[in-house]
């Protein structure tokens, strides 16, 4: 296991992020409740450490294809809760401005963010891609990928990680492995239910780190990108964690046993880290109390601001689907 | 139109001795623009090395650019053309070689679901173009012969070429390149040896979305592109030694379409023959007869016709696929045909 140390702020940075994505989550989950989404959109509960850790690993000059539960990662990227609120609300101020749907396209290249395509293992040659422009210009950045455990399944998973692996690129990879696909197990999607492992056939290093661990998330992709960033080539991490609510918000998942749902809940990402911080001594309770009142302010300005945004214009239908 | 040139390109003649062939013409336009901009590079199947590409037209590349920009890939289309998204993303402008137009289906993903949504989702230019040899006539069986152009058409966010002289083969591939938005650049195999033209040494683009009047006539509108433009021009010579005088349209870029061109001819003439290679059913030929059909009515004089490939696999054997294929006995055939109507 890789040793970082992170000081007092970050490691209250982190809780903020990973805060702020449970705080923006559960008010998009109660607004599509009462009626005011549009369309669908994906909970993140489960997935806030593997965002917010991961992302949190990277440079400034980084860039990053996160997917449809790496709304942390997107936020500490430096998307704000209003262009993210107005985007799932299909507004003109969003991201994509009303051009793409909930958390997908959600990329701004001047924060370094790739917008995703459902076709989620795209984001891995994508990234491969983008790393491979920076040893080709001779610039010391490093790209990392987020994907599935279905993702994993696909061909392009196999495509890519043997063509970083020739190419020596300076790319990360990270399979979020939350145990279903949609409906379906791990046990159908593979024989083994551990991906990391097969890094090894590619020749590069393959690390598995406990998912809703922040600071372990942290530190195995601060070591990866490190590496990357020294000529050491790609990684392969499997974050294991457990995807808490349906795959989109239609979904009940009652195909998952609530057993199962009842002992990863023991282990909620920022549950544990809130103890962790005070057991420690890194933060007192009122510290954590203005940081979670400070995520409430946030996010209620966004879905102000969201709810009171123009609808796109529809004369503009057609515009941008070209490059000038 | 000029003599020197055949009217085949916008470009002024500079020495109307110098013809090259049509795939001399696209290592030229590759070559130059790699030495005009450090952005560009190549990558695909077997373009490295001392081997140069199954069809060599990067022959020699590695030795001058460097193995940087050059890339050997692994044989998986779909990452690579994956990986040319993140390139292009990323402000290079990666040329794809597909060793095959027919291998372009494995790509499908990297190009219609990422590529060409990129930039109408979050404003990524994907600034990349895939070289796809195509068609065939060469004897080459299922699946090294496609014209899979209609896939392409039919997709928003892409452009399409598809070049029928060597002057067009550079300057549309100049063209290609420096396009800030991803262009899938067919190549016609068939015509990569077997046509020579005249070609200016120097760089030209030959823009994107404009069609050429090949041959000037009164009586039928022969629209076409790719290597059935040479048949086209073949068929209306035969054509005029018996009277009738057939104009030919090459299309030269499929998307976006040149309307103007396209009514314009068939305004002029009123008989209209669309010919391709590709399988006829669904095809560029249908969106053309499609467009006459709703904005020239009135001027027709017969119905628009269409001439492509079977609905069938492109068969191997030189009687099947001579069966399959367009050609100028054909074109001929079917223009006598409307001519009489």
């Amino acid at each position: 296991m890789a040793e970082v140390t992170l000081a007092t702020h970050q490691r209250l940075e982190l809780y903020y992020w990973m805060l702020l994505t449970r705080v923006f989550d559960e008010r998009m989950l109660a607004l599509w409740k009462q009626g005011r989404g549009v369309g669908g959109t994906f909970s993140q509960r489960g997935h806030e450490a593997i965002a917010v850790g991961a992302g949190y690993a990277l440079g400034p000059d980084d860039v990053v294809a996160p997917m449809h539960r790496d709304l942390g990662c997107y936020l500490l990227r430096g998307l704000t809760p209003r262009r993210i609120f107005a985007n799932l609300l299909g507004r003109a101020t969003g991201v994509t401005a009303g051009r793409d749907a909930n958390l997908h396209g959600l990329g701004d290249l001047s924060l370094g963010i790739v917008g995703f395509v459902s076709h989620l293992p795209q984001s891995l040659p994508t990234a491969l891609g983008m790393a491979m422009s920076f040893v080709y210009r001779h610039e010391p950045r490093v790209a990392l990928a987020f994907t599935g455990d279905g993702a994993s399944s696909s061909g392009l998973f196999h495509e890519t990680l043997n063509m970083a692996a020739v190419w020596n690129a300076p790319l990360v990879l990270l399979v979020e492995n939350n145990q279903y696909a949609y409906s379906t197990p791990l046990h159908e999607q593979m024989k083994v239910f551990d991906i990391a492992p097969r890094a090894e056939i590619y020749g590069i290093p393959g690390i598995a780190v406990d998912g809703n661990d922040v600071e372990a998330v942290y530190a195995v992709t601060h070591e990866a990108v490190a590496r990357a960033r020294a000529g050491g080539g790609p990684t392969l991490i499997e974050a294991k964690t457990m995807r808490m609510l349906g795959h989109a918000i239609h979904d009940g998942a009652e195909y998952v046993p609530p057993e199962l749902l009842a002992a990863w809940a023991q282990r909620d990402p920022i549950d544990r880290y809130r103890a962790h911080l005070l057991s420690e001594g890194a933060a007192d309770q009122a510290e954590l109390d203005e940081i979670a009142h400070r995520c409430e302010v946030e996010v209620e300005d966004a879905i102000a601001f969201a709810e009171s945004s123009p609808w796109p214009d529809p004369a503009a239908v057609q515009q941008g689907v070209y490059a000038e | 139109m000029s003599a020197t040139n055949f009217g085949f390109t916008d470009a002024p003649v500079e020495d109307g001795s110098r013809t090259i062939t049509y795939i001399a013409a696209i290592s030229e336009a590759l070559r130059q623009e790699m030495r005009r901009d450090p952005d560009v590079l190549i990558l695909g199947e077997d373009v490295g090395g001392e081997f140069g590409g199954a069809f060599k037209v990067t022959k020699g590349f590695e030795a001058e650019f460097g193995r940087n920009r050059v890339m050997n890939t692994p044989l998986a289309e779909l990452g690579f053309t994956g990986v040319a998204n993140g390139m292009a993303l990323m402000g290079l402008r990666p040329v794809v070689e597909m060793q095959f137009a027919d291998f372009i289906s494995s790509a499908f993903d990297s190009i219609v679901q990422f590529a060409a949504t990129a930039h109408y989702r979050f404003g990524g230019a994907v600034p990349w173009v895939i070289r796809a040899p195509c068609d065939g006539g060469i004897r080459s069986g299922p699946f090294h012969s496609q014209n899979p152009e209609a896939w392409f058409v039919h997709t928003p966010g892409l452009k399409v070429v598809a070049p029928a002289t060597p002057a067009d083969a550079k300057g549309l591939l100049i063209a290609a390149i420096r396009d800030h938005n991803p262009v899938i650049y067919f190549e016609s195999k068939p015509l990569y040896r077997s046509l020579k033209g005249y070609v200016p040494a120097g760089e030209y683009v030959v823009p994107i979305g404009k069609a050429n009047l090949v041959r000037a006539g009164e009586d039928l509108s022969i629209i076409t592109y790719g290597a059935q433009v040479r048949e086209a021009l073949q068929a209306a010579a035969r054509l005029a030694a018996q009277g009738i005088s057939a104009e030919v349209l090459d299309l030269r870029s499929l998307k976006p379409l040149d309307t103007e061109a396209i009514l314009a001819t068939a305004r002029k003439t009123g008989k209209v023959l669309v010919v391709h290679s590709a399988n006829q059913l669904a095809g560029v030929g249908a969106e053309v007869a499609a467009l006459i059909a709703a904005e020239a009515f009135e001027w027709l004089d017969g119905p628009v016709q269409r001439l492509g490939g079977l609905d069938t696999p492109i068969p191997f054997s030189p009687p099947l696929e001579d069966a399959y294929r367009p050609n100028a006995e054909k074109i001929y055939a079917a223009a006598q045909a409307l001519a009489a109507f």
